[in-house]
């Protein structure tokens, strides 16, 4: 390699730590976001240009070619994705970057027959590869609601696991033999897609959060896994640094979920039981209308809105953020509590509030609002059911028991927004909603928000 | 046993470097606050489409009559660039929203 190429793998390398350190932080982001990219576009053109191979015309036009229909559809479906569309769209991106991982071991597999180091490197970026491709391409389809179902087989968890460890035997025994037998190669392509499919088809909705970093963290892993294979330092880097941040952020989502990474990966995932408590009589619940909703946040000196996924499946986002300015206008102190794993990945809720142009300051994470509720006058609920269930707090029976939720239930007047009594994505019943101190406003949250918005503006 | 020292002072740059990576990753993401975690998971999605320079390389180190290497580089650059650029250009357009009022 030549040096001026390592250099510029060195500066793109920088780039990336840099990058993704200033994306961290709200104020450089946006710079981190560029100081990223360019490092990419850096790598990539240094890696076209810089070498002393004859590369025919041809060649070089194939390549351009790649390049430009890549970027071109790349760059349309980041123009049209709606925000909330926003992890379907991260889940096929990350697809396709292990189905490129999977491609580039396909190849050199066979020019590498025998260099067991090598055929270590090149099985493992296939599997992993073929894993992330067809596990992204079913939470993309689960996602955007193509892929409903659920199966329920007996034992699937078992058969899942020990169908993984076949596949990492296979996978040893190939590489120990040497074998530069093509069929084998692409039988434990095929092993891989098949187990990504049977990971993420029982996970539930609700779960999807997880999976979808963990499938991200799982396409860095075989970038530097390919970095490997072509001693190519960039790649390695830049797998490795995605591969850690990734389960970072796997496990903090974990974390608001009450589930042990473990768990996540052997465990039953999205099939707990939960008829617990379905039939307890939880008592009366009382319902209010907008107008007397209105006249409680009106007359309150601080609101606290808790917003949930279905917030966003309603189309809510604008008028919420239209009723909080109203509020603020009033003199009312308006914060949003936004729990860890609201929305269908890390960090969704905000992104959503963010397009309708709420100041981000105003999104106050679980942990710094939960002391906040109980000197709260009016607490709003919309969209969201476990992340506000005290069941999580105080009913060792509940499926959720011990999850992290917001402290509604502290707060002196609370105001649920729902369509109907059906109990949320955890199939679990809430008894916030028979608190003494709760009033229901049922309807689809973007018809009941312009209402309380109307009612407001009356005032 | 002597397999695996053999190895491990073969590499031992490479391992080095595995390493020291994971910690700063690791670093780097820890304490996020949550209203960033949709912009960086997509942000590093698109640095994991890195992958696209080996895609590269498979296409520059192929014979030109190997159709078989050059097809799959061919579709591998094309699934890692749409990677890479969609992903960038997601996570600009998230971060583009993000705006704090005074």
């Amino acid at each position: 390699m030549s040096i001026s190429l390592s250099i510029i793998y060195l500066i793109a390398t920088v780039a990336f730590i840099l990058g993704l350190k200033k994306l961290g932080h709200p104020a450089t982001a946006k710079n981190g976001n560029l100081i990223a990219a360019s490092g990419m576009a850096l790598a990539i053109a240094a890696t076209i240009f810089i070498h002393d191979l004859q590369i025919p015309t041809s060649v070089y036009i194939l390549i351009g070619l790649a390049l430009l229909l890549g970027a071109a559809i790349g760059g349309w479906m980041a123009v049209k994705v709606k925000m909330t569309k926003m992890p379907e769209l991260v889940s096929l991106f990350n697809g396709f970057g292990g189905a490129s991982a999977a491609l580039i071991g396909l190849v050199e597999f066979s020019k590498n027959v025998g260099d067991k180091m090598q055929g270590t490197t090149i099985v493992s970026g296939i599997i992993i590869g073929a894993i992330t491709f067809s596990g992204s391409l079913i939470a993309w389809g689960k996602l955007n609601g193509s892929i409903k179902s659920v199966v329920a087989i007996p034992r699937y968890n078992t058969i899942n696991n020990i169908f993984i460890l076949a596949i990492i035997a296979f996978a040893v025994f190939t590489v120990s033999t040497g074998t530069s037998n093509q069929a084998i190669i692409f039988g434990l392509l095929g092993a891989g897609l098949v187990y990504g499919i049977l990971f993420v088809l029982p996970i539930g909705g609700a779960d999807m959060p997880v999976v979808i970093s963990l499938l991200n963290s799982l396409t860095g892993i075989a970038a530097a896994i390919t970095g490997i294979l072509y001693s190519n330092m960039v790649m390695l880097v830049g797998g490795i640094l995605v591969g850690s941040a990734g389960i970072i952020l796997t496990i903090a989502m974990c974390k608001g979920m009450n589930r042990t990474l473990g768990a996540v990966i052997f465990g039953a995932f999205g099939g707990t039981d939960t008829a617990a408590g379905a039939d307890k009589r939880l008592g009366t619940i009382k319902k209010t209308n907008p107008s007397d909703a209105a006249i409680m946040m009106n007359y309150a000196n601080n609101v606290i809105i808790v917003p949930g996924y279905g917030l966003a499946v309603a189309q809510a986002q604008h008028v919420i953020h239209e009723l909080e300015e109203l509020l603020t206008e009033k003199g009312v102190d308006v914060k949003y509590a936004i729990h860890p794993v609201a929305g269908r990945m890390p960090g969704h809720m905000n992104v959503l509030l963010a397009e309708s142009n709420v100041d981000y300051s105003l999104l106050v994470e679980m942990e710094d609002i939960n002391s906040h509720f109980k000197n709260t006058d009016v607490v709003l609920v919309v969209g969201a059911n476990d992340v506000v269930n005290p069941a999580a707090h105080n009913d060792p029976s509940s499926p959720i028991y011990g999850m992290p939720i917001l402290d509604a239930e502290n707060a002196k007047h609370i105001i649920v927004n729902k369509r109907t009594m059906n109990a949320g994505y955890a199939g679990i019943e809430n008894e916030l909603f028979y608190n003494s101190k709760t009033v229901m406003l049922f309807g689809d949250a973007k018809d009941a928000l312009a209402d309380l918005v109307s009612e407001l503006k009356n005032m | 046993m002597n397999g695996l020292i053999q190895f491990i002072s073969d590499n031992l740059q490479i391992i080095y470097i595995l390493i020291l990576a994971i910690f700063v990753g690791v670093e780097v993401i820890k304490n996020i606050p949550a209203v960033l975690h949709t912009p960086l998971m997509s942000g590093a999605n698109a640095l994991s489409g890195v992958v696209v320079i080996g895609a590269i390389l498979v296409m520059l180190q192929s014979d030109p009559d190997d159709y078989f290497a050059l097809a799959l580089g061919f579709i591998g650059v094309v699934l890692g660039i749409i990677n890479v650029v969609g992903g960038f250009a997601v996570t600009g357009r998230m971060l583009q929203m993000f705006k704090k009022k005074n």
